[in-house]
């Protein structure tokens, strides 16, 4: 084995607990304690996925009032910071219709599996060393199967419906999301070469003395922008936002979801910006590992002063900022611009971009010292 | 255990989303139409369903992502040993990305991937 698989290996020396850790610890020992950790899994993601969607849809709101020179949301609380709270509660005072020729099970089973396949994204995230759920060994290929859980959710939700804006948006959504999921593999796959682990706190703990996006020469900065342009489409946000583009579908898939299933929809489609943000963090960004300089030992030891939690949502509340800004930046792609920029731009450039980073892998010729 | 906690959080999607609905069920309001449950067409009557046959260009978009994709899959093992498996690795999977490109260049050529 070489020097350099050998050094990305040993560099898992930041002990990480995750909870099924701990609760398979203490599976024979104590099983209430494993219980309790279970409880705590189910209670913190839980939390997470409501505190997440009504934080994230205040700061969208916030900012793009402040994009266009408003205030936003400002009535309900300070800063109208109640506001998501407010209209969460009345959605779930409003009737919840459901057209009379729609497929009652699949109208039903669409918010679920949208909602399901984000949450299950939750649980393998590293938000820091020891605050992850499950760290699978499969990890970020267990994170690309399951986001793409969510394309049948949406499709689900635009067939059953049985309207016309509902099926052109899902068949739309699902169209540009499969062809867009293609890229987010192949730049995932770039960093898998350098971590050599699938597991996300693997590739966390191979960017202990630097992030991926700098130090993998170049392949990791294009990887890292293809990954982000394919993640706006996945997650179905402007400029790619055709499937739900209310000014010639009225709502895409989501026209015929009122009341509390229209909000599950809602709420999956910002927790799947929150998921895009930290896996990217997660993959280029170093994740919650704070930013070292090989040999900066002062540097180094002032920077690690901030927990690995604040670094991780530092970067993240970056990388969603980002896709907030491009919402009133970019302006929407015709559907055959959309199919060009994947299948005739991006495609071609991640198979050379993986090529090369191949051949930087087996040649060792890195920025940095690994 | 690591998948075990899987199948928990697939547990608390569905309470969540079950939990939500069943509350929304008990303080909403039901007030069922026929006009009301009619499909939402801005305004105008629907003319028959909306299941219905639709643009072969989805197809073969769908067709082209299995490739690929299933192409990908095979490729994550490939990428995480890498390094021990060495030159002999990267020409292999050259070969298998290159049969794909070829691929990729055909549809191109032939027009597949003009959205019409």
């Amino acid at each position: 084995m070489d020097l350099i698989y050998t050094m990305t290996t040993s560099a898992a020396a930041t002990d990480v607990i995750t909870l099924a850790d701990r609760a398979s610890a203490a599976v024979d020992t104590n099983i209430w304690l494993s219980i309790l950790y279970m409880v705590l899994a189910l209670v913190s993601i839980g939390a997470l996925t409501a505190v997440l969607g009504i934080v994230l849809i205040y700061a969208e709101r916030k900012i793009a009032g402040h994009f266009q020179c408003r205030l936003g949301p400002m009535r309900v609380g300070p800063h109208g910071i109640l506001q998501t709270v407010a209209d969460t509660l009345k959605l779930l005072l409003k009737e919840d219709v459901v057209p009379a020729s729609a497929d009652k099970a699949m109208h039903f089973a669409a918010p679920l599996m949208s909602l399901m396949a984000t949450v299950l994204v939750l649980g393998v995230i590293p938000y820091s060393p020891i605050l992850q759920v499950t760290d699978v060994n499969i990890g970020i290929l267990y994170v690309t199967a399951v986001s793409g859980l969510g394309v049948m959710g949406i499709l689900l939700g635009g067939w059953s419906s049985n309207n016309k804006w509902s099926l052109v948006g899902g068949m739309r959504a699902a169209a540009q999301m499969i062809s867009y999921e293609i890229s987010a593999t192949l730049s995932v796959l770039v960093m898998v070469l350098f971590a050599s682990t699938l597991s996300l706190n693997g590739i966390v703990q191979s960017q202990e003395s630097g992030w991926w996006i700098w130090r993998a020469h170049g392949t990791g900065l294009v990887a890292f922008v293809i990954f982000i342009i394919a993640s706006t489409a996945e997650i179905n946000r402007t400029p790619f936002d055709i499937p739900e583009g209310e000014s010639e579908l009225t709502g895409g898939f989501h026209t015929e979801y009122s009341g509390l299933r229209f909000a599950f929809f809602f709420l999956s489609e910002f927790i799947n910006m929150f998921a895009a943000s930290a896996i990217a963090a997660t993959l280029f960004l170093g994740g919650w590992m704070p930013f070292y300089i090989e040999g900066f030992e002062t540097f180094n030891k002032i920077t690690s002063l901030l927990p690995p939690t604040l670094w991780f949502l530092g970067k993240t509340a970056f990388l969603i900022f980002i896709f907030m800004w491009f919402r009133w930046t970019f302006p929407r792609l015709r559907v055959d611009q959309l199919m060009r920029l994947e299948w005739k731009i991006l495609l071609p450039i991640g198979f050379i971009n993986l090529i090369a980073a191949a051949v930087i892998v087996l040649t060792k010729f890195y920025f940095f010292p690994v | 255990m690591e998948y075990f906690f899987v199948l928990l959080l697939i547990v608390l999607a569905v309470v969540f989303v079950a939990g939500g609905l069943a509350a929304s069920y008990m303080v909403a309001p039901h007030k069922p139409g026929r006009i009301k449950s009619i499909s939402y067409e801005c305004g105008e009557k629907p003319i028959g369903p909306a299941w219905i046959q639709f643009n072969v260009g989805y197809y073969l978009f769908a067709l082209l992502f299995l490739i690929f994709d299933v192409e990908a899959a095979f490729l994550y093992p490939w990428a995480v040993v890498l390094r021990e498996v060495g030159l002999a690795g990267l020409i292999e999977a050259g070969i298998f990305i290159l049969i794909l490109v070829l691929g990729l260049a055909y549809a191109w050529k032939k027009g597949v991937l003009e959205w019409v």
